[in-house]
This record gives structure tokens, sequence and C-alpha cells, in this order.
């Protein structure tokens, strides 16, 4: 497809990256393919200004969350932002920001236990505050999961682009442990859940732009379903107690195309998908629709070769749409076929390694911490803090979520740490937080600090710190000065 | 004494709600939506959550399952207690097992809480001599019904628990009801979630044990 600028600037793709595309493909990449490198190759998908940095500072364990072991339970907990989806839409950017971290933690084939939400808005009642908080209220509520703790901010910089970070805790046995590795050529690639439509697309890419004014991007924001997240938490859940299965993926951006090739190049194989078999909600979907499309509440999953009747039985328990997409191949690569065509033939690691852009961040951010003067004076100041929406009690935001359900909290919100029962006398602490403001002044010291405050609330409650998780939003460094 | 914890798809208050349930003193079992028979049990209870996701109206689907024809003839029968909380109150309501509806919240909005509530003269919970302290967690617990039921409610001793502060506009602080021979029992507040050691305190217990002893004095 011979693409002028215009057309890579509606796929926010870089002229530079279309060269590459070309170079590594000898060819012009048709117009499906160009529709997968949009996606895969966004900073959403690719975290290609981070990815060295996170391969440098850590060493995560691999897998779609963190985990820690007390005993023969995992922990499994992750932190995840869906802040552009809230600015523009904010009751469906922060229900469809559960259920994706939800499938995060399930695909582990952990049960969720618990929420947690890191919170940044302008001010107390505003449109997207309250559109947030009812959203983690209703969907959050519905699915059976306790919002057990956070933080609420306010700040006047947060007035267009809010900051919404959401933690899923998850409880997994010794032995039941699953991840997103694929393997056995011929095995079959599974879809459970909602049928997929044309909601969502270009989240990926959209998730990976500046918004500046409150523009009309709603068609990129999905809409969650949490009767069928709860309808499928059960279902992977019992499913992932199967002996024929292999591995399981949520399917978050970039849908099934992310979603099934992640799982395929983890474990070092190719795979064919056959778009004729998703169970689709509206008719004429382009080949690229079906692949892109962000359709919340679905998870992929791969399967011994003729064991996907084990599957069936559970998705039709749970009143849930099944199809087998797909099949793991020998050959590295990813084909896509559509009408009894092929639609795109990708050599796979060029698909799911979008290009290192990090070596172009050599500035550091200004660090502009000033020594503060105190006037002596106690009353006045004290007063402003304490009757700041920040400092102040955040019940009424607490008690629209139910932080009860499962039965087995015992520290509900507003203490230090969220503590959970676990057995016995053992019980979980939890805690999400991060200072901006000490983060905007001076980021090494203010992340300590972070760092600090979190294993300070978790100590305070009885508990000893076992493992650490972050999610880190900052603005595009290209732009100047991070606005946060 | 045997007790069936009812899961609809979307209910979510049943793990916990059998753990109470064993704690007092029953043996508890799941029984799927789909279930034909509940004979063997000598309580039955709906537990919270979104059965169906709540569309509609809380309860308005989950009253066509298949159980709740097995939930009638077990009534019928006389075999024993049906017990809904919070969604299965709100599901009672809806098959007309209990008179009267929910509407939204008068704040308009999800509750999660401690309230205190005041445990009126009934026969069934007779033997709760204190206030009990219990959680409530919705969005649709603003109990209604016409002047004349609650009247007649009122004399037939089934008003069985009050808010001491209204925290959803129920008419007349109304938490938990029976039907006319207190073998239908819908009550908004979660005694599931304060049943263990590790919950704010025991005051569930009260519940699960009273309609234990009930069920006795009843020889269900």
């Amino acid at each position: 497809m011979p693409a002028d600028i215009e057309s890579l600037k509606k796929l926010s793709m870089s002229l530079e990256d279309y060269g590459r595309i070309v170079e590594a493909l000898g060819r012009e990449p048709n117009p499906t393919e160009l529709y997968i490198f949009s996606a895969m190759w966004s900073e959403h998908c690719g975290y290609r200004h981070s990815r060295r940095l996170i391969k440098e500072h850590l060493r995560p364990p691999g897998g779609n969350a963190g985990l820690v072991w007390i005993g023969d339970w995992g922990i499994a907990f992750k932190v995840e932002s869906h802040n552009h989806p809230c600015a523009v839409e904010p009751f469906q950017g922060a229900a469809t920001g559960i259920g994706g971290i939800i499938r995060d933690v399930i695909a582990m084939g952990a049960r969720p236990i618990a929420l947690l939400d890191s919170l940044h808005f302008s001010r107390p009642g505003s449109r997207i505050y309250e559109g947030v908080i009812s959203g983690i209220s209703v969907y959050g509520n519905s699915i059976g999961v306790p919002t057990v703790g956070g933080e609420v901010r306010f700040e006047p910089q947060f007035e267009l682009n809010p900051l919404v970070n959401v933690m899923a805790v998850g409880l997994v046995k010794r032995g039941e442990l699953r991840t997103n590795q694929a393997r056995g050529v011929g095995n079959s690639i599974v879809l459970l859940g909602s049928k997929t439509g044309r909601d969502g697309l270009h989240g990926a890419s959209f998730a990976s732009r500046e918004l500046h004014t409150e523009v009309d991007e709603r068609p990129s924001v999905q809409v969650g379903d949490p009767f069928t997240e709860k309808k499928l938490i059960e279902a992977t859940l019992e499913i992932s107690r199967l002996k024929s299965l292999i591995s399981i993926q949520d399917m978050g951006a970039a849908g099934i195309l992310s979603s099934t090739t992640e799982m395929a190049a983890s474990g070092g194989l190719g795979l064919d998908l056959f778009l004729d078999q998703v169970p689709l909600r509206e008719e004429g979907m382009e080949p690229w629709e079906i692949l892109l499309s962000e359709s919340q509440e679905r998870m992929a999953f791969v399967v011994e070769k003729e064991k996907e009747e084990d599957l069936r039985r559970i998705a039709e328990k749970w009143e849930l749409d099944f199809a087998r997409i797909g099949v793991l191949t020998s050959r590295e690569e990813f084909r896509v076929f559509y009408g009894g065509e092929l639609v795109a033939s990708l050599p796979l690691s060029l698909v799911v390694n979008a290009p290192d852009l990090s070596q172009e961040m050599e500035r550091l951010y200004p660090t502009s911490s000033k020594i503060a003067f105190w006037s002596g004076r106690v009353r006045e100041p004290l007063l402003a803090l304490l009757s700041h929406p920040t400092i102040a009690s955040k019940k009424p935001v607490y008690e629209k979520y139910d932080y009860g359900v499962r039965g087995k909290t015992v520290k509900p919100p507003g203490a230090d740490a969220a503590v959970l029962h676990l057995e016995g006398k053992k019980g979980i602490a939890l805690t999400l937080g991060g200072n901006s403001r000490y983060t905007a002044l001076n980021p090494r010291e203010g992340t300590k600090a972070v760092l600090f405050e979190a294993c300070a609330n978790i100590i305070s409650s009885g508990g000893r710190p076992l493992g650490v998780t972050n999610c880190l939003n900052f603005g595009n460094r290209l732009r100047g000065r991070n606005n946060c | 004494m045997k007790a069936a914890v009812v899961v609809f798809p979307g209910t979510n208050c049943d793990s916990e709600t059998f753990e109470a349930l064993e704690r007092s003193g029953f043996q508890a079992a799941y029984v799927w939506h789909d279930w034909a028979s509940l004979e063997e049990f000598d309580l039955v209870v709906l537990p919270g959550g979104f059965s169906y996701g709540d569309y509609l109206r809380p309860g308005a689907i989950a009253r066509f399952s298949p159980v709740m024809n097995s939930v009638e003839k077990y009534l019928s029968q006389k075999r024993g207690m049906v017990l809904g909380i919070c969604n299965g109150f709100q599901v009672l309501l809806e098959d007309g097992l209990l008179p009267g509806a929910m509407m939204r919240n008068e704040c308009g909005h999800f509750i999660c809480r401690p309230v205190a509530l005041k445990v009126e003269n009934s026969p069934v919970f007779a033997q709760i001599k204190k206030r009990l302290i219990l959680y409530i967690a919705h969005s649709d617990g603003r109990y209604i019904a016409p002047p004349e039921a609650i009247k007649r409610m009122e004399e037939e001793n089934r008003i069985l628990l009050r808010y001491e502060e209204n925290p959803n506009g129920a008419t007349d602080s109304i938490a938990a009801i029976a039907n006319e021979n207190f073998s239908v029992i819908g009550m908004m507040p979660h005694p599931e979630r304060s049943t263990a050691s590790y919950h704010p305190n025991l005051d569930g217990l009260e519940i699960f044990q009273a309609i234990r002893r009930w069920l006795y004095a009843c020889r269900y």
C-alpha cells in the first residue's frame, strides 16, 4: 500500500516506522498489515520509550502480573492506568480499566480478591471525578471484587488529564499458576467471552496520543459489561484447572491481534488466525477491524488440539461465546486468513518487537526542589491543609465501593493499608499511592518517598513488605516539560 | 441441618455465605441456578450479588430462573425456610414471595457501610436480645410497600429488622421482613460479613443461629 503522510497520521504511525517496515519486509505492507503494525508498534503495546529502561532496571518474573508467595498461596498483583479513556468518557473509561486489569490477574489462573485505585483529579465534584468514581462503583461492585483501598488526590493540573490507576490482586494456589506461554505446534487458539464489535478500534494508538482538549474521541473508548466479566472470571478459573489447557492471555489493547501474537511469540512459535471463526457483533467488519477490536470481556486460550470441547462445555455453562480462531505453527510467521484468502503474512518477531525508541531519551527531567519557608504560624496553615480535599476523609468515595464482598476484608478503606484475611492467622496488607507533587518536583527523591510511604503503610498495618509493582504516568517528553 | 446456597450467574456473595452457614452449624452446599430439586435442604439461601447483572431491575430476570420454580415447590411442600439476602431479597420480592418492592436508594448511589439494626419482636428473631451492627452494600435498598401491607406485617410481627438510622430511605426504616408463616425471610443487610473472628463483629452469627433454632422449633 503506497502510504501517504495523511493516512499514516491517521494511524499515529511515523514515516520512519513505515520505512522500517518496508525495509524489513522488502515490500510495501498491504492495508491489513499496516493496521497490524500501527497497533503493535504503538507506544501502548510496544513500550517503545521505556522498554530499555524496564529491561535495565527490573527483572520482571514474566507473565501478566507480578507474583509473591505466602506459603502455598501466590499473590498476583498488577497496576495499570486508564487515563486517556477516562479523560474522554470517565464512566466507561474507569469501568473498562477495571475489567482489563482483572483479566490480567485471571490470566494467571488467580481469583481476583481486591481492587485499589489511585485517582488524581482537579477537584471534587468535577465531571471526570463523578464519572470515574461511579464507573468504578458500578463495574467493581457488580463483578464481586472488593475495592479495598487506594488514594484520591486533587491538583488543578489534572483538569483535562486525570490519572486513573487501578491495581488488581489475585490469589492462586501453588501448582495452579498459569502463564501466557504457548507450546505445541498444531494446538488450538481459542477465544472466549463477548462477541467482537467495532468498539475501541485504534484504542492502542489512541492511548499513545496526547489529549489537549475535550475533543470528540468517543468511538475509541470501549463499553464495559460487568455481568459478562463476572461470568468470564468464573469460566476462566474453571478452564485454568483443565489439564488440556496450555496458556491464557487476556485481550486488552489491540485485542485478538496482540493477545494471540504475544502467546505464540513467547513460546517461540508462529500462528495462523482464521478471522471467519470470530463471533461478531456487527456485519461487514473488515479483517483489520476484527484483529484490532478492543471489545471488552474476552480472553484467549491455547488448548491441546482436539480438546477444545473441554472449553466449550464451560463456555456453554456460563453462556459465553466460544470459537477456535487459530492454530500454532512451527514457522515464526504470523498469517491471517479471512474469506478463504491470506490477508496478512508477516514475520512474527517483526510484529511483536516494535523498534526501541528509548535511546532518544537523553535529557533528564529537571529537578527543582526549592526550600520552603515557614512563617511560624500554625493555625491557618493547619486549617488550610486539613480542609484540602486531598487530606480530607475519602468516605464519600469509598462508601460507593463494595469493600466487604467476599467476606475477607479485615481493615476496610480509610486505614493506612487495607488488610485481607488469607488463612488461619495470615493476612495480606495492600496499599497503592503516588504523590505526584513530590515526583514532579524531584523525580528521583519523589519516587523514593512514594516507595517509602507505601512500605510505611504496610508496616504500620502489621505487614511485612513482600513485593512492589508500579505504573508510571508521564507526559510526552517530546512535547516539552512534563505537565504532571 | 443442610443449607443450599443458590448461585445465579452474577451472584457474588456465594463463598462468604457458604462459609458463614458452616460457621453457624449448617452443612452448606452450592446449588447452580438450573437445579431441579431442593428437597434435601432445610434452608435455602439466595445470596447477594448482581444476578444476571441486575439488568432491567435487580432480581427481575433471576425470578425466571429454573431454580425459582424449585423454590416455589419447596415452599408449597412446607419443606423448610428460604432466606434472601440483599439481591436474594430483591429476587424474592420480584417473585412475589414477599410483599413490596425495592427502589433506588434515596441518595441515588451505592452505599457500603456498617449500620445499626433494631431487632423487632418476631418469633424468628425473638431470642436475639441486642442491637446488631451489620454491613449493607446496595444501590436498590429502599423498601416500599402499601400502607395496609406494612400495617398488616406490623400486626403479625413480620417486620424483623429496622435501621436505627435509615441509610436508604426505606419505608418505616424496614431492613428485613418475613411472609405470613415465616417460611420466607428477606433482609438487605449482609449477616455473612459478620461471622468470622477477623470480621468487625459476630452479629451475623446471631441471625443464622436464630434461623437454625427456629427451624428446629418448627421441626422442618
